[in-house]
């Protein structure tokens, strides 16, 4: 029974990692942009949700629904005014802008908040949990899940059901055809990266009602991210949600073993698939 | 009374290699020309440079006489110029159905050409609306791509080699279109290197070689040696 309940936990757990993954995996099915600075991005966001909940006094669920269209904006002018520029033929540029925005934003975020650790106050949900079956889950680690779901559905009818979609699929397929079609692949980057910000901000609202986050958790977040997104197949959006589960079982697995083997059990899974499938589990055809 | 489109003097690099010098050209509307050359005359740049993809160094586009040489693809497409490329360039990604739809991108207000009205045009193309554009023939891709372009409703039509790798009966096939698409007021480029074709189809020839237009007339006025002698840039003095 502990196996089920472990195993559960992790699925559910997996469920945050594809939150974490997901806005990585929309800008590099679009625009072959790895964004270094995503894990950090999704901390600001949780600093935002905290700033704005404290500011305003609402709960974190709707101060987070207040920072939404921020983030977007942040990350349409983010796309705009910096990104766009460093996009060609030679994939080192957005790499190292993207890596030096890491690092300033981790130090705006430390010279703002100081190192402290702080948790978003979510209230009595955080306790709450449910049977199901034999086992027990918790509340929030449901709703986290659920989430990650209907995330990765609304993306998916997003790219295969709009015109904005069909525009992001044109302009990842050839930019040059696609302005022969009248479509502005900037444009369309930076409105990419302006979702790309709202479901990070989502993850945000999750990670900080999770656990406990402080300035420099960032890049750890990127990691779990970057893994899930490999482990599912660059740029499919599903096979991100698959990727972040099969960490989050590794993790939960490896933690029910030894509580210090976490983080580790999560790379070996990583690698174990990098060995077993290089391209990953559902790899796009074109790629 | 001016041309519909009328280029002249345009000059375009590839870097430091100079590919058109000095191009004129005229498209009255309502009228086909077509553009012939052996390869690396310089037609796919003429192209190119009219829809903004290549840049233009020098001279001037005007479309019924507003200019177009300093302006983006997107904003050429949106004036009226639309482009069936070379090689097709169909979206793997997309459906026969949204290479169709995403040609109407930035497209405002309503026109002739509807997704009913290419399916009335290419029958195939209804049968074939669900499978993915580059899954179809080279012919039923060629297909796919004129529609792509017209679903802009285009002033003016390029069609960059339509007739490459395709069979004989495919390319009849094709340009089958042409007298619905002239009906619909637009007017037509094709690049060809099927000179037969072209001047079957044409109200205007061109042909192009190293970069400039060697010889220009009505298909009836010009010998068969005339155009030999351009393409292959033989010189008789």
């Amino acid at each position: 029974m502990i196996w089920l309940d472990t195993l559960i936990q992790g699925i559910l757990l997996g469920g945050l990692y594809a939150l974490f993954a997901a806005g990585l995996s929309l800008v590099f099915g679009i625009m072959r942009l790895v964004n270094l600075a995503h894990g950090d991005l999704i901390v600001l966001g949780a600093y935002l949700i905290l700033g704005l909940g404290t500011a305003t006094g609402l709960h974190p669920f709707l101060a987070a629904a207040l920072a939404l269209p921020l983030m977007f904006a942040l990350g349409w002018a983010l796309q705009s005014a910096l990104l766009n520029r460093v996009l060609g033929d030679d994939i080192l540029p957005p790499l190292l802008v993207t890596f030096g925005l890491s690092v300033v934003i981790q130090n705006a975020l430390l010279m703002g908040f100081s190192a402290d650790s702080r948790k978003l106050p979510i209230g009595p949900i955080e306790a709450q949990s449910l049977p199901l079956g034999p086992v027990t889950v918790g509340a929030m680690p449901l709703i986290t899940f659920g989430s990650a779901i209907v995330v990765i559905l609304g993306l998916n009818w997003l790219f295969y059901h709009t015109a904005l979609g069909r525009a992001f699929r044109a302009t990842s397929d050839d930019p040059v055809t696609a302005q022969l079609m009248g479509i502005r692949p900037r444009r369309i980057f930076a409105v990419a990266t302006g979702i790309a910000m709202v479901v990070a901000t989502i993850a945000a609202l999750y990670l900080g009602a999770r656990a406990n986050f402080d300035p420099a958790i960032g890049p750890a977040r990127l990691l779990y991210a970057f893994e899930a997104v490999i482990i599912g197949g660059l740029g499919s959006l599903w096979g991100t949600l698959a990727g972040g589960l099969v960490i989050g079982v590794a993790q939960a697995m490896g933690a029910a073993i030894n509580p210090e083997w976490q983080i580790l059990a999560g790379h070996l899974a990583f690698v174990a698939v990098l060995l077993v499938r290089p391209r990953g589990l559902f790899p796009r055809a074109n790629d | 009374m001016s041309a519909l489109l009328e280029i002249s003097g345009l000059t375009a690099h590839y870097g430091d290699f100079q590919a058109l010098f000095g191009v004129d050209l005229a498209l009255e509307a309502g009228q086909t020309v077509a553009i012939i050359g052996a390869n690396g005359a310089g037609k796919t740049t003429l192209m190119r440079a009219i829809t903004g993809i290549a840049k233009v160094t020098a001279g001037s586009i005007l479309l019924n006489g507003a200019e177009m040489s300093r302006r983006a693809a997107p904003d050429i497409l949106t004036a009226g110029i639309a482009m069936v490329p070379e090689g097709r360039k169909l979206f793997p990604s997309l459906t026969v159905e949204e290479n169709l739809r995403i040609g109407a991108h930035a497209r405002q207000g309503n026109g002739f050409w509807t997704l009913e009205r290419l399916y009335t045009l290419f029958p195939i193309l209804r049968e074939r609306r669900d499978h993915p554009g580059t899954a179809l023939s080279g012919g039923q891709q060629q297909m796919v791509a004129i529609g792509r372009a017209l679903m802009s409703n285009p002033t003016v039509l390029l069609c960059d080699e339509l007739s490459l790798g395709l069979a004989p009966v495919v390319i009849r096939e094709i340009y089958a279109a042409f007298p619905t698409i002239r009906e619909s007021g637009t007017s037509i480029i094709v690049v060809e290197q099927d000179i037969g074709q072209a001047l079957k189809v044409a109200d205007h020839v061109h042909c192009m070689m190293e970069g400039r237009v060697t010889l220009s007339g009505r298909p009836a006025d010009l010998s068969r040696e005339a155009i030999h002698d351009a393409y292959f840039g033989v010189n008789h003095a």
